[in-house]
């Protein structure tokens, strides 16, 4: 910025010069502010309550961040924030709901360079491949916004039973919902299982890719500024393998997305420790490469949610 | 057939409201249903592709009328190697006839078997009657209707499954195993099976231990309808032969009805899997009555509630939560009609409540309601002398029950009702919700707008507003939280057969 306008300005005197060309190197070689990268619960951004980090690389094995690297109590004061904001969030309307994660594609839109940045240093792709999944992410967001008012007409209605009953069955969000994040697809991935589950009035507990977390933090700053009540994300940096166990066995958790958990060993032990309450699971996919790329369908929306159906005797 | 006493001249006694006349009771004549309709044989196989084989290993379990401890029938028990065979025929079916035929001819063979079911109706009706102690104005009534309809219903999905919102290209999953409960044995049955094989799924089916007689029935039923063998395959046996049926590697599918126990086992047993499951488990049903609630039509609807099969209903209205400014007349009108309940033979036309399934069951609600009493809670049954042999128990409701009570957090699985009141609306959803499960909920007012939002604030799966306990093919059924996973009935019934 500085040259361009130094060299614009040609009557500019010898002295303004030097001083425009100070201030040039000077930005050249400035300090840039590092952002220290947290937990986001209950609409807060703390640190791991246990004090621990990781460190965190990028692709080809340089720093790039400590996180903080979450534990067992943070997982919990994550469920206890989620389960404090589910009656909020799943009784807001459904059209507030779907401008709420509207507004979220339209803060992530306006931040594109800065996701690009973060996708980029974490998975390593090119600048236009990173901009491309920032902008397939924008677009999945909206994608499920609309889905917010819908869903109830497409996968609820009238039943027609023998007999003078009103009967119709209408579509609820599961409750609280733990997802494990996909580990390679940091932010595409991290969108497409995040949205089905908050646009339909659940309230989700995340772990992030443990190597490549830090575009789910900057996509918590984006909640945080986008009227997304605090405690319906919460973003959890660490191992699943650490954390997983604890949310999976947690008997105030409804709903577990294992899509993230590439060991197959883990998965197995999850969704066998999800029992303990009778989770809705959802399994990764069975050959193992889930394509974040491809069109999503509804059914990751109506993975968490439950058909309740209400009957009322018709008569005079 | 010992024919059970006739209860007593039941009066509401000091309990009855001063303004309501002590009613007037008659001597009712028996008016027993003829078993003769069904001819029962000494002994069954398992039915495994298309016929009646003997068990590999020749293991054998009786089955007895409840109401009188008589044996019925020696039935075979499937062991692991059995549970192989039938999963087999299941599999090459589905290879090579059911998998890949057209839905409409699919359709046709279910709309037969509709037909066939509805033309044995009375035999079927008094078969469960006998096997399960259930009484026959219900077999009759409720059952086996249902399970006709069912079967008429998912016919005609199964030449429309493209336009069940599944997906453009739906398709079956293969062999679906299927383990069902004893307190509803042939409808049960029917709820498995009719959308399994309207999807192109074929089945292997495990009844309960303690009443396996009707499912070996719509085996033969299936031989009359002449589907093609290994369609339905129905193996007999108890806990090990479900675990075998459920842990088998070639099943696709496992579906399951029964206690929450039991379905968190299947649940981690077939974690790491790829097979799809759906689980239809316990409940704990609150029954809320508000103070603006026509009276007579909510008691009517207490007693249907929890009193209905013995109470040997996972959806049972086991927790009537009443508005305290109405308690005390609720609760009056209540005794006054639970002291008119017949409980006695189920095979008497007038028998509102039957046996208890199993001497086993017995025990359980012996069990809790000695501990409901134990903990502090009010007792009452109606005075009601019961059959000397055969498995009884009588209407019992407890007041003064706290939350904290096991009697209102645990399914007594029996005609045992535990009595809560609340203040306002927003106490009863408190309560309402105040358990693990979540399948249903009952709400009695007479305001509209109240009852749409206990509709929207009830976490269960079915919601029954001045009226409980009904049920329709077209109606989805399934709960929330420790009640399981899926839904039966409906296009949302399907869900749990396609891919």
């Amino acid at each position: 910025m500085t040259e361009n306008k130094s060299s614009a300005r040609r009557t500019v005197t010898k002295a303004a010069q030097a001083l425009a060309s100070t201030t040039g190197a000077a930005s050249e070689q400035r300090l840039p502010i590092r952002k220290t990268y947290k937990l986001y619960i209950g609409g807060a951004f703390p640190r791991s309550e246990s004090g621990r980090s990781y460190v965190v690389h990028d692709a080809k094995g340089g720093f790039l961040a400590n996180a903080a690297l979450a534990s067992r109590k943070d997982a919990r004061d994550a469920v206890v924030a989620a389960r404090k904001a589910f009656g909020g969030w799943s009784g807001r309307t459904a059209y507030n709901r779907g401008q709420v994660l509207y507004r979220v594609a339209e803060v992530m839109e306006g931040r594109r360079g800065q996701f690009a940045e973060e996708v980029q240093a974490s998975e390593g792709v090119s600048r236009r491949g990173a901009y491309a999944a920032v902008d397939a992410s924008v677009d999945r967001l909206v994608w499920y916004a609309g889905w917010a008012d819908k869903i109830a007409q497409v996968v609820g209605g009238a039943n027609a039973v023998a007999g003078p009953y009103f009967n119709f069955s209408s579509p609820e969000p599961t409750g609280v919902v733990a997802v494990v994040a996909p580990q390679e697809s940091s932010l595409l991935g991290l969108v497409s299982v995040l949205a089905p589950v908050i646009v339909a009035g659940n309230t989700a507990v995340l772990v992030t890719s443990h190597q490549r977390p830090l575009p789910a933090i900057a996509f918590s700053e984006v909640l945080a500024t986008s009227d997304v009540p605090g405690g319906v994300v919460n973003v959890l940096t660490g191992s699943a393998a650490e954390i997983g166990p604890w949310l999976a066995s947690h008997m105030d958790v409804n709903a577990i997305d294992l899509s993230g958990v590439d060991d197959a060993g883990l998965a197995t032990s999850l969704e066998e420790a999800a029992a303990g309450n009778l989770k809705r699971v959802v399994r990764p996919s069975a050959d193992g490469a889930a394509d974040w790329t491809a069109d999503p369908t509804i059914d990751r929306i109506t993975a968490f949610l439950e058909t309740k159906t209400v009957w009322h005797p018709v008569g005079i | 057939m010992s024919k059970a006493k006739q209860p007593p001249v039941a009066h509401a006694g000091s309990d009855a409201p001063a303004t309501s006349a002590t009613p007037v009771m008659f001597d009712y004549a028996p008016a027993l249903e003829s078993r003769s309709v069904v001819e029962i044989a000494s002994s069954y196989g398992l039915y495994i592709d298309g016929r009646f084989v003997d068990p590999v290993d020749g293991g054998s379990f009786k089955t007895i009328n409840p109401a009188t401890e008589e044996v019925l029938a020696e039935v075979s028990e499937a062991s692991a190697a059995d549970v192989d065979l039938a999963v087999s025929a299941a599999r090459r079916a589905f290879r090579q006839s059911w998998g890949v035929m057209p839905g409409r001819e699919r359709a046709k063979y279910l709309f037969r078997i509709a037909r066939i079911l509805q033309e044995r109706s009375r035999e079927l009706a008094v078969l469960e009657s006998l096997d399960n102690g259930k009484p026959i104005r219900e077999s009759r009534d409720v059952d086996v209707p249902l399970v006709a309809a069912w079967f008429f219903y998912y016919a005609g999905w199964a030449d429309k499954l493209e336009y069940a919102g599944l997906g453009d290209h739906p398709r079956p999953l293969g062999v679906a195993a299927q383990v069902i409960p004893w307190n509803f044995p042939l409808l049960m049955l029917a709820w498995k099976v009719a959308p399994a094989l309207a999807a192109g799924n074929t089945v292997v089916l495990k009844p309960a231990e303690t009443t396996p007689l009707t499912a070996l029935w719509f085996a033969e039923i299936c031989q009359q309808a002449e589907l093609p063998a290994g369609v339905v395959n129905i193996i007999t046996g108890a806990g090990e032969t479900g675990r075998a049926l459920v842990a088998h590697p070639d099943v696709d599918k496992v579906a399951f009805t029964g206690s929450t126990d039991v379905g968190r086992q299947i649940a981690r047993t077939v974690a790491g899997s790829s097979k799809r499951v759906t689980l239809e488990l316990g409940g704990k049903a609150a029954n809320i009555v508000f103070d603006d609630a026509p009276i007579d039509e909510a008691v009517e609807g207490i007693v249907n509630g929890i009193f209905f099969n013995q109470g040997h209903v996972c959806c049972a209205g086991s927790r009537l939560l009443v508005q305290e400014s109405v308690a005390e007349e609720v609760l009056a009108r209540l005794k006054r009609r639970m002291s008119t309940l017949r409980v006695g033979d189920p095979l008497d036309k007038n028998t509102d409540v039957g046996a208890i399934n199993s001497a086993e069951q017995l025990a359980r609600i012996r069990e809790l309601s000695d501990v409901g009493e134990a903990e502090g809670a009010g007792r009452w049954a109606p005075p009601c002398e019961l059959p000397s042999v055969g498995f009884w128990f009588p209407p019992t409701l407890f007041t003064g029950v706290s939350q904290a009570h096991r009697i209102a957090r645990e399914e007594i699985f029996g005609p045992v009702l535990s009595v809560l009141t609340f203040r306002t609306p927003a106490e009863a959803v408190e309560k309402a919700n105040n358990t693990p499960y979540g399948l249903s909920a009952g709400v009695w007012t007479d305001k509209g707008s109240r009852i749409l939002w206990m509709a929207n604030q009830l976490r269960a799966g079915v919601v029954w507003a001045n009226t409980f306990n009904k049920f329709d093919p077209a109606s989805p059924f399934g709960g929330y939280k420790e009640s399981g996973y899926g839904r039966e009935g409906g296009r949302h019934g399907l869900e749990a057969y396609i891919r």
